[in-house]
């Protein structure tokens, strides 16, 4: 254990963390979003994540530029990036929720049944991206499917620079893109949820199914929405991925899923708030954690912290609850 | 009882497989399998050598007519756990003489008592780790380098650079975390620090702020691509300057282009001849036959398929006879010269180890690493 | 795409008709049936009959070993027995089963393997020559043990949890298990793995009588024998006291608590017992590899563990032994679409779901639940 390393740049793995717990938060919200309406662990909301990161390698190896773009340029090819990227995110997630959620929904199949399909679907789309594009694209978009299952790069839109120093800690740019956008995106969230016409619908569902229907709530249209809401926030994390990991394949949603998922609990699945400080909390501990011990520990160290939370706080740090507590 | 008696005869049938076809063979040629992550996510760093095999194969059965050899591939997307199921079937096949493969340590360790126990010849493309070879198993062979032999390389050129604090990092696989501790009995007091990551990580603040603490000269990464190229673009991002230097398994095209302009300059070691210094005109009937350079083992490959070609016209026809003549085995071939040592291991002598730079995405040779 | 719902819907009822029929024989036609049934299970590896050779793994190019294809297909169903305990019996979602496949292959593997670091260790401290190991029959014991151990140990703090924060602790669980054995190179040999696994007949050995190394029959015959004593035991428990408090506790947790059924110490007792199952499994996959290594533990097999379940039919033995066949035999028979083998999986997964959610061969409880479901759901097209 290395305890001098940790405390003697704390502030610094604690910059580096949160920057990493912001994706994982907006992961989170697509699962957590999903679940406080309805109930279940989209299984397949990692393979949404997946499909934007491609999105957004397809807009950035696509468009053309010369070297590192200027910063307007990186300006509008992160906006692309972001149009394209929730586009696509929000589209698949959609589509899931059409093709493979509804019929099951109709026929009101038990949790189970909704998890092994979402299973399925998530195998589905790994294998498309993997192997099928690859297959019947690879010669016309060698930038994006060059090889089946392989690793490809993203080009760099914007040079990591350090920003400013204070104490032993330094902030660099991509960091406070990441951190900001993150919150940006998250407070977006949570007004259209909480302040809208269309977020008290949606928070009427969660309540309460049958009475949110006598109210006159469409469900179905809340339904559709909170998958597009998710995917759009899967949407942004790709761009963010993109410019602070650099590069996408078919499997890269795996990891970053099973992350996700574990801030979303960890924080109280079905609870906003919850996702963020869920994601963030995960992010440092992660961080922390690999200073600590070994990086190789770092997703043991995760998930023994996730089984400690729950079992002092059995529904996650700030509980469960789109809308209001729930026992 | 007379359908089950029909039904076991059937069975017996059956089971004896096709190993009739053995006695059907001409005056020369036989059938050999070749076995190998084919599919799935590794697939990359193998087709390369399946296609190397697969040519040698081609380019004999075209110029001898009267010499057909067969070659049988079976796909184990590198898991032991489908590679023995495999090897059991090729065994228990007696048409089948000798094997290519496998293709990854763990699978080949899987399956080496299946084979040896079969008197089977297996001759290795590519499973590098090193204490393969010293289990005292009397059919295995390889025509690559240990994992041993290219850290004694790559030291041998940290020294060159007068490497002073060489950080170590390995992803925890077989072949990363072998080919790192080997590396780590040679480096001494050079050894800055080491960390080893966790396979299928993407992002690495904690990673890249050891080597900053380390203020190490060299970064030395064990593993593959999958890992190792958003390292590298990620350490370039955060300023760090020292040089990278990684083995055999980022000698693939993926690397460079998957970290994009962060590879640029790194040093890649590959037991492996550059295509211009390689023997007759493999690399050009490689690139004519599949559209592309033969890329990592494809050489191998070749060699591994060469042997067999050279025993069956040597007119071996049993599998006896082939691991005898497999064991004599003493040419050039178009990766190195070989020549098997006593436990299987390829003379390590001759051995050649080259390193590479990363150029955009290309890897120029740069020169040939020598043994200390 | 709607004329093949068409044509698969009657065809599924035909097969409930099949079992219809089936129960309703005499009870020596049914016993005969049984007899007949398990004979054939023991003549699979032989399987000569001529087109039925066609279902044969080694019939195709590049095909593997039929006797091997079909040890696989034994330990799924192995694993989906224990795993129906967990699932289908008790009603508790666990992802991470392969943490316990992977303790039970480790078991025989670190006790029994002369390569493995505690057994080196053991010889050390004892001063035993260097060809001594903890015997096969010994190991297996320690390996269903250790299992068991760790069920109660996994099930002690999260039981309470509601099923889906179950369902991430446990997958949280196996990952846990394959990155120790990754990382403690010192207990485990690391990504090394151990190699020279003990069977029945001791260390792998081509001297061995009948637990060679070429020929796989043997193992296929062992397992489907251990396959067949499990289904027996585990039905017997299904209609004792504890299947029923199970059923209990799965239907309502509170309404069973009143009826004076413990709800934890049951779960506890589905765990341990669905655990050892898993150990059991593993231990004989170690035994007849002779070989593991971490890569072979991962998150992506634990997860269609469970889908084989669902799949095929969860609360039914039948059913889930059908998923574990199917997710062990189709992508060996059908190598010859080798890249798509798992698109054409997940393809057949969603199908099957969205068609017959009960499973292919679902629990006659759970098919009328599900029926109740769907009627509720006409009736108030509004609930979720």
């Amino acid at each position: 254990m290395n305890f001098d390393a940790l405390i003697s740049e704390f502030g610094q793995h604690t910059v580096d963390g949160l920057s990493k717990g912001a994706i994982y938060a907006l992961v989170a919200l697509g699962y957590t979003l999903v679940y406080g309406v309805l109930r279940l662990i989209n299984f397949a909301h990692s393979e949404v994540f997946m499909v934007g990161t491609f999105a957004v390698l397809f807009v950035w190896t696509q468009v053309p530029f010369e070297g590192i773009p200027s910063p307007g340029q990186a300006v509008v090819l992160l906006l692309l990036a972001l149009v394209a990227a929730t586009l696509a995110s929000g589209g698949t997630a959609l589509a899931i929720e059409r093709i493979a959620y509804r019929p099951l929904r109709k026929k009101n199949a038990p949790p189970l049944i909704f998890l092994i399909t979402a299973i399925g679907v998530s195998l589905i789309l790994v294998e498309i991206f993997g192997q099928l594009l690859p297959d019947l694209l690879g010669r016309a978009l060698p930038e994006l499917f060059g090889r089946p299952r392989q690793l490809v790069g993203m080009p760099t839109i914007i040079e990591q620079k350090d920003l400013f120093t204070i104490g032993h800690v330094t902030v660099n740019n991509i960091q406070v893109i990441v951190v900001v956008s993150a919150l940006v995106m998250m407070a977006l969230l949570d007004w259209f949820i909480n302040k809208t016409r269309y977020g008290r619908g949606v928070r009427a569902v969660a309540q309460n199914p049958e009475t949110a229907a006598l109210m006159g709530v469409n469900q179905e249209r809340v339904i559709m929405l909170i998958f597009v809401l998710g995917g759009v926030m899967a949407g942004a994390a790709a761009v963010l991925w993109g410019i602070r990991a650099g590069f996408t394949l078919n499997s890269v949603g795996f990891v970053l899923g099973l992350k996700a998922f574990t801030a979303a609990v960890l924080g109280g699945i079905g609870n906003l708030r919850g996702a963020l400080l869920g994601g963030l909390f995960l992010g440092l501990v992660e961080v922390y954690g690999a200073t600590l011990f070994s990086t190789q520990w770092e997703d043991v160290i995760a998930f023994v912290v996730l089984i400690v939370v729950l079992m002092f706080r059995p529904t996650g740090l700030l509980g469960e609850s789109l809308g209001r507590a729930r026992a | 009882m007379g359908i089950a008696a029909a039904m076991l005869a059937a069975a017996g049938c059956q089971d004896a497989g096709s190993g009739d076809s053995n006695t059907a063979a001409a005056e020369c040629g036989g059938k050999i399998a070749i076995f190998g992550a084919f599919s799935g996510d590794n697939a990359g760093l193998v087709i390369p050598s399946l296609n190397g095999a697969k040519l040698a194969i081609k380019q004999h059965n075209a110029a001898n007519a009267n010499c057909q050899i067969e070659l049988k591939e079976f796909d184990t997307q590198g898991d032991p756990a489908q590679a023995t199921p495999i090897a059991n079937q090729v065994a228990g096949d007696q048409s089948f003489l000798g094997v290519i493969g496998g293709h990854f340590s763990g699978e080949s360790d899987a399956t080496m008592p299946v084979y040896e126990a079969a008197g089977l010849a297996m001759v290795s493309p590519s499973a590098t780790r090193t204490d393969l070879t010293a289990k005292g198993n009397k059919s295995f062979f390889r025509v690559v380098g240990n994992d041993g032999t290219q850290a004694g390389a790559v030291s041998t050129y940290l020294k060159s650079q007068n490497a002073a604090k060489v950080f170590m990092i390995d992803d925890g696989s077989a072949y990363g975390a072998g080919i790192t501790a080997e590396l780590e009995k040679n480096l001494g007091a050079a050894l800055a620090g080491k960390e080893k990551i966790q396979e299928k990580q993407a992002q690495f603040e904690a990673t890249i702020s050891k080597i900053k603490n380390a203020q190490a000269d060299f970064v030395f990464y064990g593993g593959y691509t999958r890992e190792a190229a958003p390292l590298v673009r990620q350490m370039r991002a955060a300023g760090v300057t020292a040089k990278f230097v990684g083995p055999d398994g980022l000698y693939d095209p993926a690397f460079p282009q998957g970290a994009q302009k962060g590879a640029e300059g790194a040093i890649i070691t590959c037991p492996c001849l550059p295509a211009s210094k390689a023997g007759g005109t493999f690399s050009a009937d490689f690139e004519k036959e599949y559209g592309i350079a033969p890329g990592s083992y494809g050489a191998e490959g070749f060699d591994g398929a060469t042997i067999y070609i050279d025993a069956f016209k040597a007119g071996k026809k049993t599998r006896a006879d082939i691991l005898a003549f497999v064991k004599a085995y003493d040419k050039q071939g178009v990766s190195k010269y070989i020549k098997f040592a006593e436990n299987g291991d390829v003379d390590p002598s001759k051995v050649v180890i080259w390193s590479y730079q990363v150029k955009g995405i290309t890897f120029e040779p740069l020169q040939e690493l020598k043994l200390s | 795409m709607s004329q093949s719902v068409d044509t698969s819907v009657p065809r599924i009822g035909r097969l409930d008709a099949v079992r219809d029929r089936w129960q309703n024989l005499p009870k020596w036609q049914k016993s005969l049936g049984a007899v007949a049934g398990i004979a054939f299970l023991y003549y699979l590896p032989l399987l000569g009959i001529p087109g039925l050779t066609w279902f044969r793994t080694d019939s195709i190019e590049g095909g593997s070993s039929w006797a091997g294809t079909l040890f696989t297909c034994a330990i799924y169903v192995l694993v989906a027995i224990g795993l129906n305990v967990v699932i289908g019996l008790a009603g508790l979602l666990d992802l991470g089963y392969i943490g316990f496949f992977a303790i039970g292959a480790y078991g025989v593997g670190l006790f029994g393997s002369v390569n493995s670091p505690v057994v080196k260790l053991i010889q050390e401290r004892f001063d035993l020559p260097a060809t001594w190991a903890v015997g096969w029959v010994l190991c297996a014991f320690i390996a269903v043990l250790l299992t068991m151990i760790s069920g109660v140990i996994l099930g002690w703090p999260t039981l309470r949890l509601r099923g889906d924060y179950l369902a991430i602790v446990t997958l949280g669980f196996g990952e846990i298990i394959r990155i120790v054995a990754r990382n403690m190179v010192g207990v485990t040999n690391g990504p090394v793995g151990i190699s020279a696994i003990p069977g029945p007949e001791g260390p792998p050995s081509s001297d061995n009588n009948i637990f060679g190394l070429v020929d796989v029959k043997p193992w296929y015959w062992l397992a489907i024998t251990f396959v067949l004593v499990m289904v027996f035991a585990v039905r017997r428990l299904e209609h004792s006291r504890v299947g029923r408090a199970w059923l209990a506790v799965r239907e309502d947790e509170d309404a069973a608590a009143v009826m004076g059924v413990n709800p934890f110490k049951f779960k506890l007792w589905a765990f341990a017992i669905g655990a050892a199952l898993g150990g059991l499994s593993g231990m004989l996959f170690a035994s007849r590899y002779a070989f593991i290594d971490p890569t072979q533990f991962n998150a992506n097999l634990s997860i269609l563990f469970v889908a084989m379940v669902v799949v095929g039919g969860s609360g039914n033995m039948a059913g889930v032994a059908l998923g574990a066949v199917l997710l062990g035999y189709l992508p060996e028979r059908f190598r010859e679409i080798a890249d798509y083998r798992w698109l054409a999986f997940g393809v057949a997964m969603v199908l099957v779901m969205i068609l017959r959610p009960q499973g292919l061969i679902p629990s006659r409880r759970r098919a009328r639940e599900l029926k109740d479901r769907a009627a509720e759901a006409e009736e108030a097209p509004a609930h979720v």
